[in-house]
């Protein structure tokens, strides 16, 4: 494995009003790896990223990134980083050129108009260069956005909610610029609420909940160890109990017998003995016992189901 | 790979407030420079006219330094904190705080355009001058100067005051009740030493008074303190405000959570 190029000990957070919004948080991001921050509102992540990127002063811990401590050598540590924020934060009155030059000399290198003719293509903007940004669509402010934070070609770029707001056709566009960033060697950490957004581009996921991180785990391995398979069967005649003969498998009755519930598995289908594997020796087994059956709902459990288990279990350990 | 001072970064600041300043140009110069006209037409030619020359300077004249004053510090005041605002106001500060910027390259950037601009307004007002009082700056280096000195300081002070602002009333409030209430009240229209008894004692409490004074020392030759006085208190006053800046840089007072 290789070193991480960003490393977080022991950072803590606590505002002014008394909030702790960051609780001794340890985190390590790999070169190269697109990694999803998944957490509740409040959860703590956009302090996260603010403390990476200066935004936010940390009341203790340690933030190293690409070698350098960014309290103390934050010029050539802040140089590498890039940002996306949240909000549609700049200055409408600017063209999307001049915007995007200024970005990049704000970061000390060199007008370069060729770079910044490939972002703005890239990102689908080079024909409104010259249109003042309030001129723009939601969807291209946020491009916008993206293109300023490139403009200085970071080797590491924080997303912080960078789909929230923008409809279904926009979003897919920008997992495949979030691709791109990836093809280019770009590390990415990203922040979502869209779980289906984590689970299609992460290679890493951490979950973060009232500032302290549950979980990061890659994502297959996450689903492997935690993920499951429901399966429900609609039976043609009510039981009122499992037979014997089923005994093998994590079975539960419906509501009022009419159903016969399969939880168990691994819920990823790659791997062996997985959930969907039992769910086939079950029907067969539910054939031999006579047990029949006129409908059958498998569902493979999502990130999404893990994410919700796990930050309902963890509130169930604060009651 | 970026280890000291981000010139390029400063220069990416600078040239886009100045921009921004062009932009607004008919509220950021036309506007200052019609407003310092009037005053010349009315307090110069109708009233000048008919007034005794003060300290054997045509009374026309003897405003022009105070009235440059007038300008120059409520606009470079008004114009670093209106820069310096805007970010935190629309949220367009992530970008600072998030480059490899320090304190340096922010007042370089901030404050030298709002000095800069100062020093464009005051070059054309003192233009606009000659089209309705005759006048001869006896020091001119020291003039040019001391308006660079006052313009870099009261940018700064400007600087703070958009840090301190958290809303647009608190942005006006120190240039308008202060700022011009003290330079009118600070010998613009007469000479200290002319007001009556313990009045002029008073006025010599209000720090822009010796602003004026000095600047009037660089016009003629004449001033009522010492234009070393006047030096100290502006240098003073530009040291003050780069310490408090470098407290809001060093703590991230209002500008870091």
């Amino acid at each position: 494995m290789s070193d991480p190029i960003l490393s977080i000990e022991g950072l803590s957070k606590v505002y002014a009003g008394g909030t702790k919004a960051l609780d001794n948080v340890d985190l390590d991001i790999r070169k190269g790896e697109i990694f999803a921050l998944l957490g509740p509102n409040g959860a703590g992540k956009t302090t996260l990223i603010g403390a990476v990127c200066g935004l936010v002063r940390p009341t203790s811990g340690t933030i190293t990134a690409f070698g350098h401590n960014l309290a103390s050598d934050w010029r050539a540590a802040r140089a590498r980083i890039g940002l996306v924020p949240q909000e549609l934060s700049t200055d409408m009155f600017e063209t999307v050129w001049r915007a995007v030059s200024y970005s990049r000399g704000l970061f000390g290198l060199s007008p370069d108009k060729a770079r910044i003719e490939e972002i703005l293509r890239s990102l689908s903007l080079w024909e409104k260069k010259d249109a003042q940004i309030r001129e723009l669509s939601g969807g291209m402010k946020r491009r916008v956005l993206i293109a300023k934070a490139l403009a200085h070609e970071p080797d590491l770029l924080f997303l912080d909610e960078p789909t929230a707001g923008v409809d279904v056709e926009l979003r897919k566009g920008m997992w495949e610029q979030i691709g791109a960033l990836r093809e280019r060697g770009t590390t990415v950490i990203l922040t979502t609420h869209y779980i289906e957004e984590a689970e299609l581009m992460a290679d890493r996921v951490g979950i973060i909940r009232k500032g302290q991180i549950l979980m990061v785990d890659d994502k297959a391995s996450m689903m492997q160890h935690m993920g499951s398979t429901e399966a429900v069967f609609t039976l043609a005649q009510p039981l009122g109990a499992v037979p014997d003969a089923l005994d093998r498998f994590c079975l539960t009755i419906g509501e009022g017998g009419t159903s016969l519930i399969y939880r168990g598995g691994t819920g990823a289908q790659d791997v062996e003995g997985d959930g969907n594997a039992e769910v086939a020796a079950l029907t067969k087994a539910l054939i031999a016992s006579g047990v029949d059956f006129i409908g059958i709902d498998i569902h493979d459990s999502s990130l999404e189901d893990i994410f919700v288990g796990l930050v309902a279990e963890t509130q169930g350990d604060d009651a | 790979m970026m280890q000291g001072f981000n010139a390029r970064g400063a220069w990416s600041i600078y040239v886009r407030e100045l921009m921004r300043a062009l932009r607004t140009a008919f509220q950021s110069i036309l506007s200052p420079v019609l407003t310092t006209s009037l005053y010349f037409v009315v307090f110069g030619t109708v009233i000048g006219g008919r007034m005794e020359p003060v300290d054997g300077v045509a009374y026309g004249a003897f405003i022009i330094p105070g009235l440059l004053m007038l300008t120059l510090l409520g606009e470079t005041t008004s114009n670093s904190s209106f820069g310096i605002y805007m970010p935190r106001f629309t949220g367009t500060i992530y970008e600072l705080l998030s480059a490899p910027v320090g304190v340096a390259e922010t007042l370089i950037g901030f404050v030298g355009a709002a000095a800069t601009k100062g020093l464009i307004l005051a070059a054309i007002i003192l233009g606009t001058a000659t089209f309705f009082v005759d006048y001869e700056i006896a020091h001119p280096l020291a003039a040019a100067g001391y308006i660079m000195l006052v313009a870099a300081s009261f940018s700064l002070f400007g600087f703070i005051l958009g840090i301190w602002a958290d809303s647009f009333e608190k942005l006006g409030i120190i240039p308008l009740l202060f700022l011009t209430p003290l330079t009118f009240l600070g010998g613009t229209f007469y000479s200290i030493e002319e007001l009556p008894g313990v009045w002029s004692t008073i006025a010599y409490a209000n720090p822009i008074a010796f602003l004026v004074s000095g600047l009037r020392w660089t016009f003629y030759g004449t001033s009522d303190v010492s234009i070393w006085v006047s030096l100290g208190m502006t240098l003073g006053f530009l040291a003050l405000c780069v310490g408090i800046i470098t407290f809001i840089f060093k703590t991230g007072w209002r500008l870091r959570e």
